[in-house]
């Protein structure tokens, strides 16, 4: 086979890793190179420097180290069963990449992922090698995402951990029977544990020593995992009771749902339909509002008919609507946590809210130009020159905000 | 009437003197003329400003957000920061810039969005290309940008702190932002420059490409985070067109496609795969590894790891508690959260040595249910217990220690089969299932949840008696037979249905 050049090895392990959601670069610890002696910055917020047609943004240089892996997971398009080309980056190669895209603004890091070569420890070291480089001999100070292998060595997870701002961890389907069923050599318990690890560690990080100094702060920017989601037959309710465990077992930062996307080669064991994106973007919702709204799972769940949310109408407005009773409510009185629930009312619409009022009472014309969606939320609030009247309890409150329904195509 | 006309370079200084100046003059905002270099003359007004200045208390949110919005585009934009200034000098300052309805201040609030948008979008899409000599000792790299509001000055900050090793130039038809020997420098408009070709563009264009999962098209997400009128300076987008024309077809064709036949290295894979897997060489060492990877209840989904038990494998003791907490879960170990320590601290006050006992739990697995961000602890019920008992059995039969001593209802239940009266029951030996003596106790959690000092002071006295009871029944040296022993355990302590 004739030597790939750098720009085939690119093609090949940047098509590998578009599968991988997550691609924030955002929660690191503040650096910057105003000493003239490094390159990069990490200022709090992330910045997408680019978008593809597929609406993902691109922030970080998303590539594998390589695609050739030992595992046969049904669902990943670099199993050992796929006839796909294959590549290996050498570390120089990543380096190298990295630091020139950097240098022309192109992106804000680099996240990197790896199929599984030789062993789980031999595929780290090399991941943990890239990174040292580029932090202690390019001085690089931007943004770093190390996807972790679980089976691999502590002591190696550490050192990723601390030249690293976030490591990651998939736990590639809700359920254990679907890994099992779709992973075979992949394990849920195993997995699981190497997140404690990486929870466990970073809290340990945060202890000071008796002299008051701190150690080197390890993953600065957290850990998140990544479920995918329709190539199993686990519904949304199940989906997101295994993110809320998520969250609360390991303090993940975020968990990335990705609608399973038909791959290149694809194997004979998954389903051939692909769920709709909606579908993806409707857990997000949900996902936000327990984080966020200080909703709880069952309320989430419970209004959905077969604990598949809604396609048409997002969660909360689902909620709403079957909890007319505790609708209207006056933005001028409401607490917090009600205003939270009304349909187009986000958390900085809230606030907003919350320090007008104190001075004057609300009309329906403030609360337009607090950004609140007045179309979503006025069927649910009274404010000073407007009230719904019989509007919050019409039977076709549904309709105004669902799609109109489309008429059958009969070929 | 008042004229000024501000400078495009140092315009927020600028503005700031003279609207602190008119202020002190008390001049009203319909009695100035503001301008910048690209508004015409106006017939009627001469430049005129005022000289001089006073101290003029402002809130700290209000110089926040003019210093955002003097960098719009709308020639309105300093009139209206001034008729807001003027505003503020009348009404409680607080009271006013917190009130985000006000007609005004929405307006303004709305155009330091708009800036900061435009300043969030230079950072993101300006594309430099190398213009330095090879071999150089400081690289150096030039753009070409062209913004909506004049965010060049207010923006140069970040790309100083991001490329402090090189050199750099960002060239706009309104002002550019140079940057050299560490030096940043700021001059007027510039007419778009030939920038040499990059070797690392094509390779971006490549990583754009491929990057692109066709079978997702969501053109409509893209536009609205990277409006068109960005696209001729980007390199990358250029390609844009051709790939969401591209996009269904190869969806299609990934779907038409047949599977195929898996390489012939995939047999040699798996047969190596298996052959790295451990044999199992006999039951006592092969324990560990079936109870880590359990599933023969719901639980273990859950859970991050099944906790073993700890110690040495012949031990006299055993110690057996309820199920895993939320740090024994994380750590993988017995007794190491707020139990764990509450229990270290008994059995030290007992002179029992954890280290010679074997501790463990009667559920291997962490049963929690989730309030918000928090993990709760859960009883396990009888079915869960009963399961977990296999596992509790093996490590008994294993280890066979001389006393086992059962910590709360769980392991009462778990090794007695009877859980309830446990009041009556402590302090007790039992015996259990297995045929081996059960000394029977509190759990330390259950002291931990006891509120009333005097009663909580009361159980943890008999949970370390029942600890000391522990360490001599199995001290090698004394070692009555447990019927004496329970003969001095009815007299020490009395309890109504002690037998």
């Amino acid at each position: 086979m004739a030597r790939q050049t750098l720009k085939q090895k690119l093609e090949i392990l940047s098509d590998a890793a578009k599968y991988d959601a997550s691609c924030a670069s955002s929660g690191s610890t503040k650096r910057h190179s105003r000493d003239g002696k490094g390159l990069g910055s990490n200022e709090g917020s992330g910045i997408c420097h680019a978008y593809a047609p597929d609406g993902r943004c691109i922030s970080l240089l998303k590539i594998l180290m390589t695609n050739f892996c030992i595992y046969d997971c049904s669902y990943c398009i670099n199993r050992a069963s796929s006839n796909v080309p294959r590549a290996r980056f050498t570390v120089d190669e990543v380096v190298r990449l990295t630091i020139e895209f950097y240098r022309r603004n192109y992106i804000e890091g680099l996240f990197l992922s790896s199929g599984v070569i030789r062993s789980p420890d031999a595929t780290m070291s090399d991941m943990v090698q890239i990174a040292r480089k580029l932090r202690h001999e390019e001085n690089f100070r931007g943004y770093i995402h190390l996807k972790t292998i679980p089976d691999a060595a502590p002591e190696l997870i550490k050192e990723a951990g601390l030249l690293a701002d976030r490591l990651s961890i998939n736990v590639e389907l809700p359920t254990d029977q679907a890994v099992q069923q779709y992973a075979p050599e992949k394990k849920p318990e195993q997995i699981r544990r190497a997140m404690a690890n990486v929870r466990m560690t970073k809290e340990a990080g945060k202890d000071k020593s008796f002299t008051g100094k701190r150690p080197p702060r390890f993953a600065p920017a957290g850990q998140s995992t990544q479920m995918i989601i329709g190539a199993d037959g686990s519904n949304d309710a199940t989906v997101l009771g295994q993110s809320t465990r998520l969250y609360s077992s390991y303090k993940l930062k975020r968990v990335y749902y990705s609608a399973f996307s038909p791959i290149p080669d694809s194997s004979a064991k998954l389903p051939l339909i692909r769920p709709p994106l909606q579908r993806e973007h409707r857990l997000y919702q949900a996902d936000w509002l327990l984080r966020f709204y200080d909703f709880q799972l069952d309320e989430i769940t419970s209004v959905t008919r077969d604990g598949n949310l809604d396609l048409e109408i997002d969660p909360k407005l689902a909620w709403a609507l079957a909890h007319r009773a505790v609708f209207p409510l006056d933005v001028n009185r409401a607490s917090r946590e009600m205003l939270l629930r009304v349909p187009g009312f986000g958390v900085r619409t809230v606030n907003r809210i919350l320090a007008s009022r104190r001075h004057r009472t609300l009309r329906y014309e403030d609360l337009l130009r607090m950004g609140a969606q007045m179309k979503k939320a006025r069927a649910f609030i009274t404010a000073g020159g407007w009230t719904p009247g019989a509007l919050t309890d019409s039977a076709d409150l549904r309709a105004r905000f669902a799609p109109p329904p489309e008429q059958l195509a009969l070929f | 009437m008042h004229r000024v006309t501000l400078p495009p370079i140092g315009t927020f200084r600028a503005w700031r003197d003279a609207a602190r100046s008119f202020l002190a003059g008390n001049v009203p905002p319909e009695q100035i003329l503001w301008g910048d270099h690209a508004t015409a003359p106006d017939l009627f007004s001469d430049d005129s400003p005022m000289s001089g200045g006073g101290a003029v208390s402002v809130p700290r949110s209000f110089i926040q957000m003019a210093e955002t919005v003097v960098w719009h585009s709308d020639p309105e934009r300093f009139a209206l920061l001034y008729a807001f200034l003027w505003r503020l000098r009348e009404t409680p300052h607080k009271n006013l810039m917190a009130d985000r309805g006000d007609r005004d201040l929405a307006r303004l609030r709305r155009m330091e969005k708009n800036v900061r948008r435009c300043q969030h979008k230079m950072k993101a899409f300006v594309r430099f290309r190398e213009i330095g000599r090879p071999g150089a000792a400081r690289r150096s790299f030039a753009a070409w940008f062209e913004p909506t509001h004049h965010t060049v000055e207010p923006t140069a900050d970040f790309f100083v702190r991001r490329f402090g090793d090189m050199d750099w130039r960002i060239l706009t038809p309104d002002v550019s932002a140079v940057f050299e020997q560490s030096k940043l420098s700021f001059s007027e408009g510039y007419d778009k420059p030939d920038l040499p070709e990059d070797a690392s563009e094509a390779l971006w264009i490549t990583y754009f490409q491929n990057i692109f999962n066709p079978a997702r098209l969501k053109v409509q997400a893209m536009q609205s985070e990277m409006p068109k009128k960005y696209w001729k300076n980007l390199p990358e987008a250029a390609y844009i067109p051709q790939m969401i024309a591209d996009a269904p077809m190869r969806a299609r064709a990934m779907a038409e496609a047949a599977p195929t036949l898996p390489p012939a290295r995939v047999e040699q894979l798996k047969a190596q795969l298996a052959s790295c897997k451990s044999a199992w060489n006999g039951p006592s060492e092969a324990l560990p590894k079936a109870i880590r990877s359990c599933t023969r209840c719901p639980l273990h989904c859950n859970a991050t790891q099944a906790v073993l038990g700890e110690g040495p494998a012949q031990a006299n003791l055993m110690i057996v508690g309820e199920q895993p907490g939320e740090m024994e879960d994380l750590s993988g170990r017995p007794f190491v959260g707020p139990a764990g320590q509450l229990f270290d601290q008994a059995a030290a006050k007992a002179e029992l040595d954890r280290e010679t006992a074997y501790v463990t739990n009667a559920v291997k697995h962490f049963k929690f249910s989730v309030r918000g961000k928090r993990r709760i602890h859960q009883r396990p019920d009888v079915s869960e217990i009963e399961h977990c008992r296999w596992w509790l059995d093996a490590e008994i039969a294993t280890v066979r220690p001389k006393l086992i001593l059962a910590m709360g209802a769980t392991a009462a239940r778990s090794l007695t089969g009877k859980e309830t009266g446990l009041h009556a029951r402590r302090g007790t030996i039992e015996t259990g299932r297995a045929g081996l003596p059960v000394l029977i106790t509190f759990h330390p959690a259950y002291l931990l949840r006891l509120s009333e000092p005097e009663v909580r002071r009361q159980a943890e006295e008999q949970f370390t008696q029942d600890l000391a009871l522990a360490a001599t029944f199995v001290a090698p040296d004394k070692a009555p037979a447990p019927s004496d022993r329970l003969q001095a355990i009815t007299q020490e302590a009395p309890s109504p249905r002690a037998p």
